[in-house]
């Protein structure tokens, strides 16, 4: 353990600094807090949006914190639990105890689990909790802290929410939390907090910190209150665990606090607390906590040692092992019966439980509440002493039953963070080079920046796998029930400083390959009998090695050439196909692009037409090109089209365009041959003239409806003609009811949702177009779709063609020229731009034993094992999951090897090849510790995407959370140290897991709020299917930055910060991106300076909350932020709306929906809440 | 009186009407022996320099059943101001307007030599004539650039306030819109897929939709002209733009791979050019005017597959019932050219392409429509170039010498009834008391439609004698027929042509000679053939031929004077003497004989045969033949191989084609190049008058003629060989031991094997 520790402090420490006082901070008042957040994740600190108890939350962490401390030497002692970073907090038993707890108040659900462990001790129950936490850097685990967090949560929304005015919500919030505190105990939580420095006693400690907190953020800044908000969490401190309360004193909380404080304000609190990474600042403090609980967290039965990665967790594993058994029981017991009356009700009784605590918040999830939250937020900083819980069992008792109520609740600062994960990736490995030599590495975050060296493997740029260590057999696969999956995208764009896949042309014969198999010549053949033959990796059988490729071997049977053929030392590289790779044996056409824009009533009036035809004439400029060639090899077209289509002829030797009109849309061909699909340079003039045109022509048009399949039809026809491949840009803007082939009725229905016919909203209305799409992916006809809806245009039919052939849809509903050409303009440019190949056919190989057995992406299959794309981009990404259909052995490992036969854009033919080596293993914890939680989640959000076509969307929630209990309880039975079944205990490659999978159930595709469209969700639905997993990182846990944090002389980014309303402050800027979205949050406190930089309006209310972008302004703090945000914009394949939100705005709604930690408007659980959830599952699952 | 002959020129002259008899039997079953059936060739628009058109409307009789016009031939009562009619005997006031009318003041129509009267009526607003040309781009390079130029160039022969329309068509159908600046517009069909009506009427309610401005106003009635204006402009407007839409015409750009044809979709762009014109036109004159050069390969209509491996189909085909596509083909030729007459419009057919380009299917778009139908080698030559141009020719007060949308009606006396007419027109299915149920070519009405027609157009009508043999008609009886044109003129006036005649009756018993006398055996000979021709349209050949000849053998039975089983005592009077000789040529004619010909060619003959007036036609059946020499001007000689001599130069003239012939010792003397030398300018003369003869046939004949300058020997010597009659051939070539003439190689019978035959067969007792 100590080693362990060790290693967590060494990196962590330092590194995690930033990342813990931006927790702390959030937790805090979120206040300043946020701002700190860098790191993407927030990892424990996140706030929980979860379920029912998200009080627990910032217990954890400050356990897991803790842990890292003192864990060390608690880790000893607790050596004996190996369990990598659990939070056991909760004992098995918390459902039972639930009952009594609510009363508990703070937390309901918690309660009814603090009851259990309550029993024992509040205090225990925090104590695992903020064991765990400590991990959490390692590996782990939240601690069923459960519900009671949460619900404190919400209750202090609910004061705050009642804040109307700004002003007035100060002053409320202000009373507000102080109320919210007072009534739950709060005071006693902040009291307690104060202590949190002290934390390292445990329930001294809490109080303590509880107020140490408070100081520091009123001293900071006024908004003291904020923290009080957090007072909030305070009572969920505990909460964390659902003892956790207790726990809450726990120290560590307070431990925390106290050096944030000291370092900055808030921060250091939770921060320190959570994870052991905290800054050497926060750990010297902590390490009394952390010593104190870890022992009493079980959790910390830091499997350190498994968990390279986290350093935190090996002290959490002390911790755990210490301290769980002991006082979490009684902990648990503790609390909960008093608190409790909670109802049994986990989680979502707890929300209850919360409200009933500080006031019932209907609405969680408001982040709303958050505000006010902040005001107690401090409370939340008490969690993290909760970490301490261990320790903190006697203290707490002592102090438990006043505050227990408030702290019933987790603290969500000791539950996993998401931020701080990532933090901690970034700063252990984003230094040094991903060298790809080594089988079954585990790569770096996505979040993190690191450099790829290819020598064998391919770049995880290309592909990422759930797991690096594959299960020997599939009983063990079955047994863990961890997915096996690889996430790759074929066509990946590399940062510069990589280099790019070499082309290897073998000449007429074509590339070497295996004669049973066809896989491909790669690193891993085994050239044998002094080279001239070759046994195949995949399928062992031998062959001959063509006279022209022999080559000698060197002494270590390696060929001599090594060095020199990319095929033999790299992982990823090309091949130059021969004829018989084409298409009739011929080879390709230079592909063509085709435009084809809706020219009725709707798109001419909202100027969209003219907009289109404006930026064609430059973008046209910008044609894919292949390497150094001077023009683009791509020929275009233009299709214009209402109830009709309109063709232009735009031969070069055409004194002006001719327009084609084809009124016959119920049986499409393609009017013209010559002069449809020209060069740009050649016919520039006609084509100009021609966009001068089409707005003027189409200007007083009153049609008003419009085809679509005709429209696809058209170009598929017009690609046929031309006998190439390509694309099709469509821009539409309306449900195509002109009659037609293809025909679309409204056939939306909003009472649908959540019915078991709601899977009829993502079906498509008719199976023409799947027909259609399959001719289209014959002709290797790609359809790029472009939305303006004014309203429902059932994106869940016209997406089909789109998205089985490759393409990608984009959508702007309720389009404005001011407002949406920016972004309107952007895609369109960079997906014109973009690298994409054409007519594709991808294959994934694998080793004996193993089998691809089904695929989630954007594509088409005729077949089980091909993937027929009639494009595929840079940005498209194809989940193929694999199954066992033999043993696996560990000496030879399983390897991957993925096969993109397609036509570049200069119509050569070729063939990417991706290769990569995975380790077996006949151990689960091997498994456990290779896998990478956001590869994980990207499957699991496609498969659950998938499922919501043929189920209800409940069936597929419960389906994922049934997995990843399993999961979670596989490891806990068979990888974990023997602890407290009260513990909830995580692996550390999976702390995050809780977290992500409660944000994929929340999204709108699974849990709709009543803004949410059908049209967004079908919309959603499809574009996730297609994500990296970078992309769905941050898309379903959004990065969110504290602008005035911002360090205005250096390329930093301030550290992010968990996504929930009590971390943000009033008197700070934020910025929240997802992806498809940019945020700027400003608080009404926001000193006038910053948004005079900023907006270049004088006060608050003169901020238009309509700007689409930031205004010019020479000041570097405007500077800065803008160039943060373009910054951002150029990380994502697609242009981000800028929305501005001022707090208390009605837009904030919108915003709060991507505080994802917070419990939903539309039902979704908080973090915590989610947490003593998903506890609960896996303790039945053990039991 | 002058001889019957000089009766039926200056009829011909004054009305456009020959009769086969000119005094009429006056019963049936006498007429039903005549053989030759009672007919008329009737040119309604024939021109008559001497005939200025009144300015006002016809007077009409009052009987609803009636209806005829005022003519010279009724009784005028000038007194009371009544007049009777002629037909039906029904009494009728005079209009007020005629208030002034005395035996002294008439109007021109009861004036004598008004027995063919013309009026200008006011009709209703005049619209403009309308041009549509549907043009094929699957041409060769060459070819399209001729056509394009004369296309161009017709551009400025068109008056300035026509409306002109352009279709154009290969693989697609493209319909262009002309009024666009800065780009040009086109809407586009598929080839394969016949519109219908319906969906040309969506057509031109989307051409509203899109030009959104015409939509806002609320007048429908005003609307339709302006939609088609879209596809319809002025001249005048559009001359420029159209001109260089021409220019940029384009061959069809899909790609025709090796042993295949160009698809060319020539079914559907006829349908959409008929559609159209039919939705926003119907009822005014209107020509489309199809230029195609080669056969239809898709869709409906398509006449050949694209395979070139599968020839086009030729007669033998059809005998064979091998043609596949025909029925189909000639089946949705036969709809559209049904609906472009019913609607007024007409469709002219130009087609050049050395191989056929399926007219047999296409023949009854021009022939039920009165269109041109014109064949070519290429668009590149003289003969379309100049055919084309003569479309629009002008007569002496400049205007185009084309009519529109007539309606022929005809009226006869109680003892006649109408059996039918052979012509381009349609029936209207009108049916009255003068329609007989006996038909002969288009029957059982007694008004036709003749969308267009020029001043030589001609049609047959036919007539049955009704009155019954025991109810004699008074001596001096006249019947009287009436033919009423109503058309609409070039100058968009509309206008009526009124041509009253009357003949005298005869008692077929008793003044037979009369009868026989009267007999016109020109305009018989051809109202016969238009018989045999209609026939031949749907039946086998040899039965016409049969019928032909028994038609022959027993007129000779009935007017020969012979004495039974005697054929060399067999004789024929002055007025028959030459129709055996016209039946021998039609006999052997393209009309009615397939044997050389493509399926195409004699659909071509047929058309023009079924429409030239009575001149043009007996040119057609038997060719005329010149001769030139130095003995003394030129001379009509026989047509008869014995006429081709060496010293002699020979032009033949059969209509379609002019022949120019050098005799043997012609050519050589040519070859030697005595005509430059100036002491034989003589015969730089000798060898120039033919030339300038064919050329003024050339200047006037429509369509132009195939102008072949050829000598003794050449190949192309065939086209006078085919013509002459074998007087001479191989297998009696000794036998006459004649020192002239040339031997033609040929079984054909000569006329004098056949006319002995014929004696034999009519002195016959035995048929």
């Amino acid at each position: 353990m100590s080693v362990n520790q060790q290693a967590h402090t060494g990196l962590p420490y330092g590194q995690p600094q930033p990342g813990y006082q931006g927790y702390q901070q959030s937790g805090y008042g979120g206040q300043q807090m946020p701002a700190v957040h860098h790191s993407q994740y927030g990892a424990y600190n996140g706030p929980m949006p979860g379920y029912q108890q998200p009080a627990p939350p910032p217990g954890y962490f400050p356990s897991l914190g803790f842990p890292s401390k003192g864990s060390p030497v608690c880790l000893n002692s607790d050596t004996p639990i190996l369990a990598p970073n659990f939070i056991g907090a909760l004992r098995a038993p918390p459902p039972s105890g639930a009952p009594p707890p609510t009363s508990g108040a703070p937390v309901p659900a918690g309660q009814p689990v603090y009851s259990q462990f309550g029993q024992g001790d509040v205090q225990n129950g925090i104590g695992a909790s903020a064991v765990q936490m400590q991990r959490p850097s390692a590996s782990q685990p939240f601690i069923p802290g459960t519900a009671p967090t949460p619900v404190s949560q919400p209750a202090t929304f609910q004061q705050y929410g009642p804040p109307p005015t700004s002003a007035q919500q100060l002053t409320n919030h202000m009373a507000g939390m102080q109320i919210g505190t007072s009534s739950s105990a709060p005071p006693p939580a902040g009291l307690g907090y104060g202590s949190s420095t002290s934390v390292p006693s445990a329930s001294g400690s809490f109080t303590a910190t509880g107020s140490g907190h408070y100081t520091p953020y009123s001293s900071s800044q006024g908004p003291p209150p904020v923290n009080v908000s957090h007072g909030l969490p305070p009572t969920s401190l505990s909460p964390n665990l659902s003892l956790g309360q207790p726990a809450f004193s726990g120290p560590p909380m307070s431990a925390q606090h106290p050096p944030q404080a000291s370092g900055f304000v808030s921060p250091p609190c939770s921060t320190g607390i959570g994870p052991s990474s905290y800054p050497s600042t926060t750990g010297a403090p902590r390490p009394s906590t952390m010593q104190g609980s870890p022992l009493p967290g079980h959790a910390l039965t830091g499997l350190p040692t498994s968990q390279p990665n986290h350093v935190s967790s090996p002290p959490p594993h002390p911790a755990m092992s210490g301290p769980p058994p002991g006082p979490p029981v009684l902990g648990l017991q503790g609390p909960p019966p008093p608190t409790h009356p909670s109802p049994s009700g986990y989680q979502m009784q707890q929300n209850g439980s919360f409200g009933q605590v500080r006031g019932p918040q209907p609405n969680y999830g408001g982040s709303y509440p958050g505000t006010p939250n902040y005001g107690s937020q401090p409370a939340p900083p008490p969690p993290p002493k909760r970490l301490d819980p261990d320790s903190i069992p006697s203290p707490q008792l002592s102090e438990l039953p006043p505050q227990q109520k408030p702290r019933h609740r987790i603290d969500p600062d000791a539950i996993p963070s998401p931020i701080q994960v990532i933090e901690d990736d970034r700063n252990n490995r984003g230094s040094e080079p991903f060298i790809t030599g080594v089988r079954g590495q585990v790569p770096p975050l996505v979040t993190t920046n690191f450099l790829v060296k290819d020598q064998g493997n391919a770049s995880p740029r290309y592909i990422r796998c759930t797991s690096y260590n594959i299960p020997c057999t599939s009983d063990m696969a079955k047994q863990s029930q961890v997915p096996l999956a690889a996430v790759i995208k074929p066509l990946a764009t590399l940062p510069t400083d990589e280099t790019p896949p070499y082309l290897v042309d073998h000449g007429e014969p074509g590339p070497i390959r295996c004669n049973r198999c066809k896989a491909y010549m790669c690193p891993f053949m085994q050239f044998i009998e002094g080279g001239r033959r070759f046994q195949c990796c995949f399928c062992s059988c031998v062959t001959e090695v063509p006279p022209h490729y022999f080559q000698h071997l060197d002494h270590t049977g390696r060929r001599v050439d090594f060095y020199d053929r990319p095929e033999l030392s790299l992982g990823s590289y090309e091949f130059l196909a021969t004829a018989s790779y084409c298409k009739n044996n011929k080879f390709p056409n230079p592909p063509a692009f085709i435009f084809m824009i809706d020219v009725s009533y709707n798109a001419v009036k909202s100027g969209l037409v003219r907009l289109i035809c404006e930026e064609l004439k430059s973008l046209l400029d910008y044609l894919p090109r292949e390497g150094s060639i001077e023009e683009s090899a791509i020929r275009v077209g233009f299709v214009t089209y209402n109830k009709v289509l309109h063709f232009y002829n735009v031969k070069s030797s055409l004194a002006q365009p001719q327009m084609m009109v084809v009124s016959d849309v119920a049986d499409m061909f393609v009017p013209l041959l010559d002069g449809f699909l020209v060069n740009v340079n050649e016919s520039r003039t006609v084509i100009v003239s021609l966009l001068d045109q089409i707005p003027e022509m189409f200007a007083d048009t009153r049609e008003t409806e419009t085809v679509f399949a005709p429209v696809i039809q058209a170009g598929m026809e017009a690609l046929k003609a031309a006998e190439c491949a390509g694309k099709l840009f469509i821009f539409h803007t309306s449900l195509p009811i002109a009659e037609a082939p293809g025909k679309l009725k409204n056939r939306d229905d909003r009472k649908l949702i959540n019915t078991d016919k709601e899977k009829t909203l993502f079906q498509p209305q008719t199976s023409f177009y799947s027909n259609l799409a399959k001719d289209c992916v014959a002709q290797g006809c790609c359809v790029d779709l472009f939305l303006f809806p004014n309203q429902y245009l059932d994106v869940a039919t016209l997406g089909v063609v789109p998205y089985q052939t490759g393409g990608s849809i984009y959508k702007y509903a309720y389009f404005q020229l001011e407002t949406d050409q920016e972004r309107f303009l952007n895609d369109l440019r960079r997906d014109v731009q973009k690298e994409v190949g054409f007519d594709a056919v991808m294959r994934v190989r694998t080793s004996t034993g193993i089998r691809a057995t089904d695929f989630f992406g954007a594509f088409y299959m005729s077949n089980t094992t091909d993937v027929e794309l009639a494009g595929l981009d840079c940005d498209k990404t194809i989940t193929v999951e694999f199954k066992h259909d033999d043993k696996l052995s560990e000496d030879s490992g399983a390897l991957l090897q993925c096969a993109l036969l397609y036509t570049s854009c200069a119509g050569q033919r070729r063939l990417r090849i991706h290769n990569l080596s995975l380790n077996c293993c006949t151990q689960l914890a091997d498994l456990y510790r290779n896998c990478e939680t956001d590869t994980l989640i990207n499957y699991l959000a496609k498969f659950a995407y998938r499922g919501v076509l043929n189920n209800p969307v409940k069936t597929v929630r419960d389906t994922l959370i049934n997995q990843c209990a399993q999961i979670l309880a596989c490891y806990r039975k068979n990888c974990a140290s023997p602890s407290s079944a009260g513990q909830l205990i995580l692996p550390e490659c999976m702390k995050l897991l809780p977290v992500y999978l409660n944000c994929v159930l929340k999204s709108d595709v699974l849990q709709p709020g009543a803004d949410v469209t059908t049209d967004d969700r079908a919309y959603i639905r499809q574009l996730v299917s297609s994500m990296d997993v970078a992309e769905t990182n941050v898309f379903f846990y959004p990065r969110l930055l504290p602008l005035s944090k911002v360090d205005i002389d250096s390329d930093t980014l301030p550290a992010a910060i968990r996504n929930s309303e009590e971390r943000l402050s009033k008197g700070d800027l934020y910025l929240l991106e997802n992806g498809l979205n940019i945020f700027v949050w400003v608080g009404v406190n926001v000193q006038q300076s910053l948004i005079q930089n900023l907006f270049g309006v004088s006060s608050f209310s003169s901020i238009s909350s309509t700007l689409s972008t930031l205004p010019v302004l020479e000041n570097s703090f405007s500077k800065r932020v803008r160039s943060i945000i373009d910054m951002f914009q150029s990380q994502r394949s697609r242009y981000m709306k800028l929305i501005i939100v001022k707090q208390e705005d009605k837009l904030e709604m919108l915003f709060k929906h991507f505080l994802v930690e917070d419990k939903s408007m539309s039902g979704g659980a908080s973090y915590v809440d989610f947490l003593c959830h998903m506890h609960k599952e896996i303790r039945q699952l053990l039991s | 009186m002058a001889t019957y002959l000089e009766f039926i020129q200056q009829n011909e002259e004054r009305d456009g009407v020959r009769f086969s008899w000119n005094v009429w039997p006056s019963s049936r079953l006498e007429a039903t022996r005549m053989v030759v059936p009672l007919a008329c060739l009737l040119t309604p628009l024939k021109e008559r320099l001497d005939l200025p058109p009144v300015q006002y409307e016809p007077v009409l009789c009052s009987r609803p059943t009636c209806k005829a016009v005022l003519n010279p031939l009724c009784q005028v009562d000038y007194r009371a101001k009544l007049w009777a009619c002629n037909f039906c005997f029904q009494r009728n006031q005079f209009p007020p307007a005629y208030a002034g009318i005395s035996e002294v003041n008439q109007p021109a129509e009861l004036m004598p030599q008004f027995s063919t009267i013309e009026y200008i009526v006011q009709r209703g607003s005049p619209t403009p004539l309308i041009f549509l040309y549907v043009v094929d781009t699957c041409l060769e390079e060459e070819d399209l650039q001729a056509l394009k130029e004369s296309l161009q160039m017709s551009l400025s022969l068109l008056p300035p306030d026509a409306l002109v329309g352009l279709i154009t068509f290969g693989r697609m159908v493209q319909v262009h819109e002309l009024s666009c600046e800065g780009i040009s517009k086109s809407y586009v069909f598929r080839g394969t897929k016949d519109l219908t009506a319906k969906q040309i009427q969506q057509l031109n309610s989307r051409v509203r939709g899109y030009a959104g401005s015409y939509e806002a106003r609320p007048l429908q009635t005003q609307e339709q002209p302006l939609i088609s204006s879209r596809f319809l402009q002025p001249v005048h407007k559009i001359d420029m733009n159209l001109t260089d839409l021409l220019g940029e015409l384009q061959r069809d750009p899909w790609p025709v791979t090796q042993g295949k044809r160009p698809l060319r979709s020539t079914g559907v762009a006829l349908s959409i050019a008929v559609g159209l014109l039919e939705g926003t036109f119907p009822n005014t004159g209107a020509r489309v005017m199809l230029f195609t050069g080669g056969p239809p390969t898709q869709g409906p209509g398509m006449v050949v597959g694209d395979e070139l491996k599968t020839p086009i189909r030729s007669w033998h085909d059809i005998e064979k019932d091998n043609a596949r596509f025909m029925k189909k083909a000639t089946k949705h030729y036969e709809v559209l050219a049904n609906r472009t007459a019913a609607n007024g419009h007409c469709i002219d057919i130009y087609a050049c392409a050395l191989d056929q380009t399926g007219l047999l299917e296409m023949k009854c778009c021009a022939n039920l429509t009165g269109g041109h139908m014109v064949m070519g080698d290429s668009f590149n030559t003289s003969l379309f170039k100049q055919t084309f141009q003569r479309v629009f020719s002008k007569d002496f007060n400049g205007q185009f010498r084309m009519a529109f949308g007539a309606t022929l009606e005809v009226k006869t006396s109680r003892e006649l009834k109408i059996s039918g007419a052979i012509g381009p027109c349609v029936s209207l299915n009108a049916k009255g008391p003068c329609v007989s149920e006996s038909e002969l070519g288009i029957g059982g009405t007694c008004q036709w439609k003749i969308c267009s027609l020029d001043p030589s157009s001609t049609l047959a009508i036919y007539f049955e004698v009704v009155n019954q043999h025991n109810a004699p008609i008074p001596q001096g009886g006249r019947g009287a027929v009436q033919f009423v044109s109503q058309y609409q003129h070039s100058s968009t006036q509309r206008r009526i042509r009124v041509t009253t005649i009357a003949r005298n009756w005869a008692d077929a018993q008793s003044q037979l000679q009369h009868i026989e006398a009267a007999f016109d055996q020109e305009a018989a000979a051809v109202l016969m053939a238009r018989l045999g021709v209609y026939r031949a349209e749907s039946e086998e050949g040899p039965d016409v031929l049969r019928w032909l000849d028994r038609q022959l053998i027993r007129l000779c039975q009935k007017f020969g004077q012979y004495n039974k089983d005697d054929p060399n005592s067999f004789r024929l009077s002055d007025s028959f003497s030459l129709y055996p000789q016209f039946m021998f040529h039609l006999r052997r004619s393209p009309f009615l004989q397939v044997f050389n010909n493509s399926p195409d060619e004699s659909s071509y003959y047929r058309h023009h045969f079924a429409r030239q007036d009575l001149t043009q036609s007996l040119i057609m059946i038997q060719p005329i033949l010149y001769s030139y020499s130095f003995s003394g001007p030129p001379e009509p000689v026989l047509l008869d191989s014995s006429s081709i001599l060496a010293d002699r130069i020979l032009l033949m003239d059969t209509f379609f084609q002019i022949v120019i012939y050098l005799g043997e010792t012609i050519a050589q003397w040519q070859k030697a190049g005595y005509q430059d030398m100036p002491e034989y300018e003589n015969f730089r003369h000798l060898l120039q008058a033919p030339l300038d003869d064919a050329q003024e046939i050339l200047q006037t004949r429509f369509p132009m003629p195939r102008y072949i300058n050829t000598e003794h020997g050449s190949s192309q010597a065939r086209f006078l060989l085919s013509k002459v009659n074998p007087s001479q051939t191989h297998n009696n070539l000794y036998a006459w031991g004649q020192e002239s003439g040339s031997p033609i190689l040929t079984d054909d019978v000569s006329l004098q094997v056949f006319m002995d035959h014929l004696k034999k067969l009519a002195v016959s007792s035995a048929s």
